[in-house]
């Protein structure tokens, strides 16, 4: 019952948000930092262009879907 | 090619196949649905126009607007989304989705899905949260297909033969994360049949959740993504790189960084706390920063290729909608000023500047996506290069046609509302002077509409005649050399090995990120606690009142009517005290509207007769000469289902409502007695019906006679004899 109280009435929400809001955001800083240090963004020029370049197309015959 | 360059020459090349099938039927589902999600818009943007279009209660605007936004967001643009993500993350990955088998399930769980959407909302079963409308079964299966959406993702992603994730799919990724925690955020809910459930949060809780939800949706559903795309498919059509990878690797961290945060704004001046009012609008403003880079990116890729934009149509609608995205996430930051939206909010120009968004940048987008993707996995060119630059002009015209009337009506309207005359009353104090004086724009809204739509039909026959003179290349054979050991390989343990070597720094350095979260818990619990003043006159509906409410949002009512008075002196004169937080603790869900197409309601309550509500809901130019609101006959004749309300009851006290225990097991008899009064009271006033008491008209008519009034003084007119 306190609970409910409590639910109902303070602004819990906005805790609750600003936690699932810091999960996320601190979610995203260990990507962030684990793109870095596995030197994602060591070569910022060629990635942009390496994928302008498709393969040639091969003889459908050689491929194993 | 020029990609198998640094492979050293002993490298053996893997041969696989990239799955064009898949992309096939998402790209055909993007443009069924987005023919239906188009035509619902325009039948609604009719209805406004002419009333009379309200065929069957299935078709009333209340049910038809939720289903169209659906279908525009989630169908539309859904489909569209996972169109451009199957085909560029298998290109830029160098492999095959990871499962054929999650990609089908993802398919058809989705079409099932919009298909359950298109069923259940002209039913009126609705959670009435806007574009969280659909009920908890069907979010459950929601949440099943999009977390079969991330293992295939996340899969592809693990057996790459490409070690650089590129920007694209960095998007991709907080899409799918994010998506997946504001789903769950915002469907907590409790069941209380098969097809109604009611918000574990209520009031003011509840809308900042949604208005979180609501906010985010925007941002990770219409716009990550589409970034995504925009970074793959703007470059590939131009056939040069973007202008700069590095301004788009920082456009990518610093808007999903600030992006969470900016929900808020949609409650500006509401009865959410004042601080958390300026931390949305604050955010909001932080957003043009990386918006602007982004769109900056997008144009600048274009730099000395504009020839090209000349005669290519999927440059041109690319082109468009990245303009479009700049100018919407310019002008979402300038109506998230509060001076700002105290003129925009409840207006017009709110709709025409989500319109912006999705016919301008979604649309556009997704016009090029399709014309880019088409003609490739079907190994031949576009049909009609011709037919795809009339798209364009009559798509780019159909914006214009539909956002300027809009932003002309609302701020007409915004202007007529807050019209005072010299002797201090309101210049236009019946509200439907203010609804006449934007009809003919809402006319001309609704003529935009339909030339964007007939856009689409042509895109559809071009495409079509496009697959016709090719075949589909269902499996299209590639190669790539196996994923190399990381040339950074010690690198990769930067991190790990920093944090191994420091065991005290990394107990300090947690303890702190726990003290930031619990203090960011404590500081707005005890700051709020005086914030949400307990008002003693506020008690739970009464179930005659609980079951009216639930009807008001069946019908969809909080489309067009908002249950906030905001505390402007124009809108205290014109509606009554202006709204408290205290005021909403029982409402689950909030409604308090984001649109006012009708007056706001939240004080109508005891304003009006009984007989004047039935009259009205019986047919609305009875009693309000010129309305555009739809008739509600079948609320007079169908009798009100109570099958559920017990277990309402005891739902609402589980989650903290204070009714007394056991009340669920006589709930029933306070029902009827509180209908058997109205039904008198209609009959006096010369309402004849021998079963009124049993009728749903009577559960909205108590609804509506109570709203506001709690901390209203006692009414003049005496409610019951």
């Amino acid at each position: 019952m306190t609970l409910h109280l409590l639910i109902h009435y303070t602004l819990l929400i906005i805790v609750f948000l600003v936690l699932l809001s810091l999960l996320i955001a601190g979610g995203f800083l260990v990507a962030f930092f684990w793109a870095v240090g596995t030197g994602q963004y060591d070569d910022e020029v060629t990635p942009s262009i390496r994928i302008l370049f498709d393969d040639p197309p091969i003889p459908s015959d050689d491929v194993e879907p | 090619m020029t990609s198998n360059l640094s492979v050293p020459p002993t490298t053996e090349l893997e041969r696989f196949a990239y799955d064009n099938k898949i992309v096939q039927q998402f790209a055909y589902a993007t443009a069924f649905w987005g023919l239906i999600a188009m035509s619902v818009g325009l039948l609604a943007a009719l209805q406004m126009v002419f009333p009379v279009l309200n065929f069957t209660a299935e078709t009333t605007f209340g049910r038809i607007r939720p289903l169209h936004t659906n279908a525009a967001i989630f169908a539309f643009v859904g489909n569209g989304i996972f169109m451009g993500v199957y085909y560029s993350l298998q290109r830029l990955l160098k492999t095959r989705m990871y499962s054929d088998v999650l990609s089908k399930i993802h398919f058809y769980g989705w079409q099932a899905i919009i298909l359950a959407a298109a069923i259940t909302l002209p039913l009126g079963l609705t959670t009435s949260k806007e574009y969280a409308e659909l009920e908890w079964p069907i979010d459950i299966g929601i949440a099943l297909i999009w977390i079969v959406f991330g293992i295939n993702m996340f899969g592809t992603i693990m057996k790459r033969r490409e070690r650089h994730l590129y920007v694209a799919i960095w998007f991709y990724i907080a899409t799918w994360v994010t998506v997946t925690v504001l789903h769950l955020g915002n469907s907590m809910e409790i069941p209380v049949g098969m097809w109604k459930s009611y918000p574990v949060f209520a009031g003011v809780q509840d809308a900042l959740i949604q208005w979180w939800y609501g906010h985010n949706a925007v941002a990770f559903f219409l716009t990550t993504p589409y970034l995504g795309l925009m970074y793959y498919f703007l470059p590939k059509a131009a056939n040069r790189p973007v202008f700069s990878y590095r301004l788009s690797i920082i456009h990518f961290w610093a808007l999903i960084f600030i992006y969470i945060w900016a929900g808020p704004h949609h409650l500006l001046y509401t009865s959410l706390p004042n601080w958390a009012q300026s931390l949305g609008v604050v955010f909001s403003i932080m957003l043009i920063a990386p918006s602007w880079g982004g769109m900056l990116n997008g144009l600048l890729t274009l730099r000395g290729a504009w020839d090209k934009v000349r005669e290519d149509p999927v440059l041109k609608m690319m082109v468009v909608a990245v303009t479009a995205y700049g100018m919407a996430t310019l002008e979402g930051p300038l109506l998230a000023i509060k001076s700002v939206n105290a003129i925009t909010h409840y207006t017009d120009w709110t709709v025409a500047h989500v319109h912006v968004g999705t016919l301008g940048w979604n649309g556009m987008l997704t016009f090029g996506v399709l014309y880019f993707i088409i003609p490739r996995i079907f190994g031949t060119t576009l049909y009609s290069r011709r037919l795809a630059n009339i798209h364009f002009w009559i798509a780019t015209l159909g914006v214009v046609f539909y956002t300027v009337p809009l932003y002309w009506a609302g701020w007409t309207q915004s202007a007529m509302w807050k019209q005072f005359l010299p002797e201090g009353i309101l210049q236009y104090g019946n509200f439907l002077e203010t609804v006449d004086a934007i009809l003919p724009m809402y006319a001309l809204r609704a003529f935009g509409g339909a030339i964007y739509l007939s856009g689409v039909i042509l895109m559809v026959y071009n495409l079509i005649r496009t697959t016709r003179q090719g075949t589909l290349i269902a499996d299209e054979a590639a190669a790539a050399p196996p994923l190399a050991a990381s040339p950074a390989g010690h690198k990769g343990e930067y991190w790990h090995r920093w944090i191994e070597r420091r065991p005290v720094q990394l107990l300090i350095g947690s303890t702190i990120v726990v003290l930031i979260g619990g203090l960011l818990e404590i500081f707005p619990m005890v700051l709020v606690e005086s914030n949400v003043p307990k008002i003693a006159a506020v008690t739970p509906y009464t179930p005659l009142e609980l079951e009216g409410r639930d009807l008001y949002i069946r019908e969809g009512c909080n489309n067009c009517h908002s249950q906030m008075i905001r505390p402007f002196r124009s809108e205290t004169a014109r509606y009554g005290q202006y709204s408290m937080s205290g005021e909403f603790i029982y409402d689950r869900p909030h409604l308090w509207g984001s649109k006012r197409t009708g007056p706001d309601l939240h004080r109508v309550g005891a304003k009006y007769l009984h007989s004047w509500h039935y009259r009205h809901m019986q047919d609305p130019r009875s009693t309000s000469p010129g309305s555009i609101m739809p008739p509600y006959a079948w609320l007079l004749e169908d009798k009100l289902d109570v099958s559920q309300l017990s277990t309402k009851i005891s739902m609402l006290r589980l989650l903290g409502t204070p009714y007394p225990a056991g009340y669920e097991e006589y709930a029933i008899e306070d029902l009827r007695d509180q209908a058997r009064d109205i039904a008198d009271n209609l009959r006096e006033a010369g309402v004849e019906d021998d079963a009124l008491e049993e009728k749903e008209i009577v559960a909205i008519i108590a609804y509506l006679q109570r709203l506001g009034t709690d901390i209203k003084p006692k009414p003049q007119v005496q409610l019951k004899k």
